[in-house]
């Protein structure tokens, strides 16, 4: 009917064409990441300490958290040395109890990246449907959210997660306390954290939602849910997987000074800032080894968690390209 | 022959990319002479805009002039160091950009914009550079200029910022002005407006201009030579009258009968099949021939042909020659 | 034929003012943008009806209230004898509405940058829960494009097709009348050419009807059968198009076509308008055009002139004649 021919070959050999696989690995981002050796090593240590924290009850010589496999005697040995009373000895030592301090760090990560991402997810949740919600329908809905969000920030995240922690411990009756513990400290965290991820995908929106393509949705009589679910919200999200990451080493840190002070793991589930809390105890009379390694092991996770976000933050940015 | 104000040589311009080395301008070379404008016409990706920025120094790295001259007034411009070359542009060069809003500071008042740009080039005291402003805003035609000095862009309309800008390219007495897509996002009638400025104040100043836009008609009643660009090259050159009205090159004409005005009266505009061709896809051979209606073997081999080897005002090995191609069958 | 779409005494006023507090403290009055007034055409079916204004004229707004993204203020628009924003009847409102489709300026913004070519080109027709299979390779195909392109992304086709893509999605639901904004200003000529022709061919085939809204002369007279001139919100001239093109009475109309660029006018000096388009929230008193009318009297200034018919003519002005 129409004699359109946009098919003329531009050129003559047309070349085979490439696997998804190689058109991935081709692309400009994983490129990008190719090149930079700062990313690629942040992306393996993160990796690797994941992978061990899934691991670790297969990894770790042992359970520090069952008293069974403890041996009182253990206690206070320092790294690769032998225990003078029962031969053992110990990768990186052993604390008060007599606990292999490699176990616990493992353990510690495990919980300190569970309740990482966990926080990350309900903050990001939370934020991006408040964001999506104040900037679509604008209105009061808008003003309340976003004047919601900015009392918020006039309170360090730290209080604000104290705040619901203090609470939680009120209502909880104490012989739960423990178990919620973790449970309370994901959601302090992640309501701490939602406003930024709110503001960046209201913004987002507001400029989405005047484009033509949601006008042709409106038109063809889409409602405004799943307009912002299936039309906006994929165009908004790229800022937020750089937030994301970046929140995630936020949230561990926020976890571990959240333990550090005590009002975050409990003992007998602790994480990263709670082996930091009972190591301090020691540093000065000689058991260095009990503070500085789970303390390394923290400072690690973090400066690569970030190190990984920064990195994305400049990969995904369009104009730097 | 007096020197022209403006010689481009052979100019190449490229850009370095993971898939290969781009060439956005190719051997592209043209003369201005003063009070003369030239007109650079081309679509999108054409390389029009690339060689405005090359000629005032303005290129984004990594693209960057890999062979050819730019001479300002007989003096070589391309190979100058930094600082003198940002000495030179607003001093003998102007340019006028497509979007009057960005063109200008939101925060300065015009009156500011305008005396910083002469104090900064012309030898004046501040006195004598305000007076200086508000005669260039009263010759483009801002109403009120010694009162209007004071405001704000924001303050302003469209056309009105467009007519600023101009004063603020010409302010410092240029003798090249590049203008590039000045009148694109105005109004029809705004845009009349301006380019009857643009021609008035260059013939009466003597000022070269090098007027870069996609639209024929502007072209038309503006420009004094046209050049036409295609895939980075020079496609074809020549008075405006005789490029229009008897083009040479099989893409100009492609181009001008494809503009609704040629086919008053039929159903259906001619068209050119295909599209330009990406810089990263350029066919063998000559650049145009996948969608050229009179493409022959030597065309679809032969290395790029370039104005200089063939007739001197078209690109092509078998230019056309009859005065009227327009009316040849097509729709 | 009859009038398919009857536009009678359409007016949209936006509300432009300060927000409240702003308009308190600095003592602002409130400010009232009258994008359209008073406008009244009908387009016959299988027509093309061309709206043509400079900026300000309000000939996007008279689009989005046709197509029904935009309420109006006052006025009503009958689309095959149903008013849209005032009947009752909502059955006969959805049936109607399904068959009007809009075609955008903005190839780039149009399509929803995430989604594949198959789901924006059949998003008029799932939404209603209808059938597509297939629908998305057929409508590819009369567009000009391959089949095989269903499973792309819109950022892999060039400004032209992709506006193809837009005028497929535009027909997948088999509208009777489609409204195109400016719908080839951001195309290169000879892609503009392609678009244009491909646009009559399907008109031809299809029995559609355009509303074709533009601000280039060189385009509305080839594509349109009838022409309305739009000045500030106002209809200023209606005509069939050799009679606007041969005699235009309204001296806007005149002043459009002496300022619109020729390609024969070498080395044309054209009488330059003067003045410029005054602001929309304070028009001028009477006639909107006086202030740069050439030929303009006491009368203009006071009373705004009606609609009346010369000839094949519509206009509004108390002096042409």
């Amino acid at each position: 009917m129409t004699d359109m021919d946009t098919q003329i070959p531009q050129t003559d050999a047309v070349p085979a064409a490439p696997s998804r696989l190689q058109r991935a690995w081709d692309s400009d981002f994983l490129y990008a990441f190719r090149r930079s050796p700062v990313a690629m090593v942040a992306m393996l240590t993160v990796t690797l300490m994941v992978l061990a924290a899934l691991l670790s009850p297969l990894i770790a010589p042992h359970n520090p958290f069952d008293p069974a496999t403890l041996n009182l005697m253990n206690g206070f040995t320092p790294p690769m040395t032998e225990n003078q009373f029962t031969g053992q000895s110990f990768f990186l030592g052993t604390d008060d109890q007599g606990r292999d301090v490699f176990s616990t760090i493992l353990y510690g990560l495990r919980i300190s990246l569970f309740v990482g991402f966990a926080a990350v997810l309900l903050a990001m949740v939370l934020g991006v449907t408040l964001g999506l919600l104040a900037g679509y329908l604008g209105g009061w809905t808008e003003t309340v959210i976003m004047r919601a969000a900015d009392v918020q920030l006039t309170f360090p995240a730290i209080l604000v997660a104290m705040l619901i922690f203090g609470i939680a411990k009120g209502i909880t009756p104490p012989e739960y306390r423990n178990e919620v513990a973790i449970w309370v400290l994901i959601l302090a965290i992640g309501l701490s954290d939602w406003v930024q991820f709110a503001r960046v995908v209201r913004g987002a929106t507001l400029v989405e939602k005047n484009r033509e393509y949601v006008q042709a949705a409106k038109l063809i009589g889409r409602r405004p849910g799943a307009i912002m679910l299936r039309h906006i919200l994929p165009n908004v999200l790229n800022p937020v997987l750089v937030i994301a990451t970046i929140s995630l080493a936020l949230a561990i840190i926020a976890e571990a000074t959240l333990s550090f002070l005590g009002v975050g793991a409990p003992p007998t589930q602790p994480s990263l800032g709670t082996l930091i809390r009972i190591g301090q105890g020691f540093l000065f009379s000689g058991e260095w080894w009990i503070l500085l390694f789970p303390a390394l092991t923290l400072l690690t996770l973090a400066l690569s968690v970030n190190l990984l976000g920064d990195w994305l933050r400049d990969a995904l940015n369009p104009r730097l390209k | 022959m007096s020197t022209p104000v403006l010689s481009v040589r052979d100019l190449v311009v490229e850009i370095p990319t993971r898939r290969g080395v781009l060439r956005p301008v190719d051997q592209v070379s043209w003369d201005i002479a003063a009070g003369e404008i030239l007109g650079v016409v081309g679509e999108s990706g054409a390389g029009k805009s690339m060689t405005g920025n090359a000629v005032i120094g303005l290129l984004d790295p990594p693209a960057r002039i890999t062979g050819g001259q730019i001479l300002l007034s007989g003096q070589r411009i391309d190979d100058l160091p930094r600082d003198r070359l940002r000495k030179l542009r607003g001093n003998k060069i102007g340019m006028i950009f497509q979007d009057p809003l960005t063109s200008l500071n939101p925060l300065l008042t015009i009156g500011d914009q305008l005396t910083e740009t002469i104090l900064e080039h012309l030898d004046v005291s501040p006195t004598e550079a305000r007076k200086r402003a508000i005669a260039a805003l009263d010759e483009v035609g801002i109403p009120a200029a010694a009162q209007r000095i004071g405001s704000y862009p924001f303050e302003f309309s469209g056309g009105m910022r467009q007519r600023v800008v101009i004063a603020l390219a010409l302010c410092a007495e240029p003798d090249l002005v590049i203008a590039d897509e000045p009148t694109t996002a105005l109004d029809v009638s705004v845009q009349a407006q301006i380019v009857a400025l643009l021609k008035r104040l260059c013939r009466d100043r003597g000022v070269a201009v090098m007027l870069v836009t996609h639209d024929m008609g502007v072209i038309a009643e503006a420009a004094d030579r046209v050049a036409v660009m295609y895939a980075g090259r020079l496609a074809e050159i020549g008075p405006v009258r005789e490029v229009l009205t008897a083009p040479r090159h099989p893409y100009t004409e492609g181009l001008m009968a494809s503009t609704p005005l040629a086919s008053q009266g039929r159903a259906r505009l001619r068209q050119i099949p295909g599209a330009m061709p990406r810089l990263e896809a350029l066919p063998e051979g000559c650049a145009f021939h996948p969608r050229c209606p009179y493409a022959q073997e030597k065309c679809r081999h032969a290395p790029g042909p370039d104005i200089a080897s063939c007739d001197g005002h078209a690109a092509c090995w078998f230019p056309l020659t009859n005065a009227a191609p327009l009316q040849e069958a097509g729709a | 034929m009859s009038a398919l779409i009857s536009v009678r005494n359409l007016t949209r006023v936006f509300d432009v003012s300060k927000p409240w507090l702003n308009r308190v403290i600095e003592r602002l009055p409130r400010a009232l943008l009258t994008a359209v007034s008073d406008v009244s055409f009908e387009v016959e079916e299988r027509s093309v009806y061309a709206l043509v204004g400079e900026s300000g004229s309000g000939k996007s707004t008279i689009g989005k209230i046709v197509v029904g993204l935009v309420p109006p203020s006052e006025g009503t628009v009958e689309v095959r004898g149903v008013d849209l924003s005032n009947s009752a009847d909502r059955q006969a409102i959805a049936a109607v509405r399904a068959d009007i489709q809009m075609i955008f300026q903005d190839p780039f913004a149009s399509l929803n940058p995430r989604w594949r070519v198959r789901d924006i080109i059949e998003e008029p027709v799932s939404v209603l829960g209808g059938d597509t299979t297939g629908l998305a390779e057929k409508l590819l195909e009369q567009v000009g494009l391959s089949a095989s392109d269903v499973g792309k992304f819109p950022h892999e086709f060039s400004g032209g097709q992709r506006q193809r893509i837009c005028i497929a999605r535009a027909l997948a639901s088999e509208p009777k009348v489609i409204v195109c904004d400016e719908p080839t200003s951001a195309l290169d000529v000879s892609v503009q050419a392609q678009v244009l022709n491909l646009m009559s061919d399907l008109r031809e085939e299809y029995g559609l009807t355009y509303l074709f809204i533009s601000h280039d002369l060189t385009v509305v007279q080839h594509m349109a059968d009838v022409i309305g001139v739009l000045y500030l919100g106002r209809l200023v001239e209606e005509a069939p198009r050799d009679t606007l093109f041969e005699t235009p009475k309204h001296p806007y109309t005149q002043m459009l076509f002496e300022a619109a660029p020729r390609m024969d006018g070498f080395g044309r000096d054209i009488d330059v308008p003067q003045g410029e388009i005054p602001d929309a929230i304070n028009p001028p008193p009477g006639c909107a055009f006086h202030p740069r009318c050439p030929i303009a009297v006491g009368r203009c200034r006071e009373e705004r002139p009606e609609m009346r018919k010369i000839g094949r003519t519509r206009v509004a002005c108390h002096l042409a004649e």
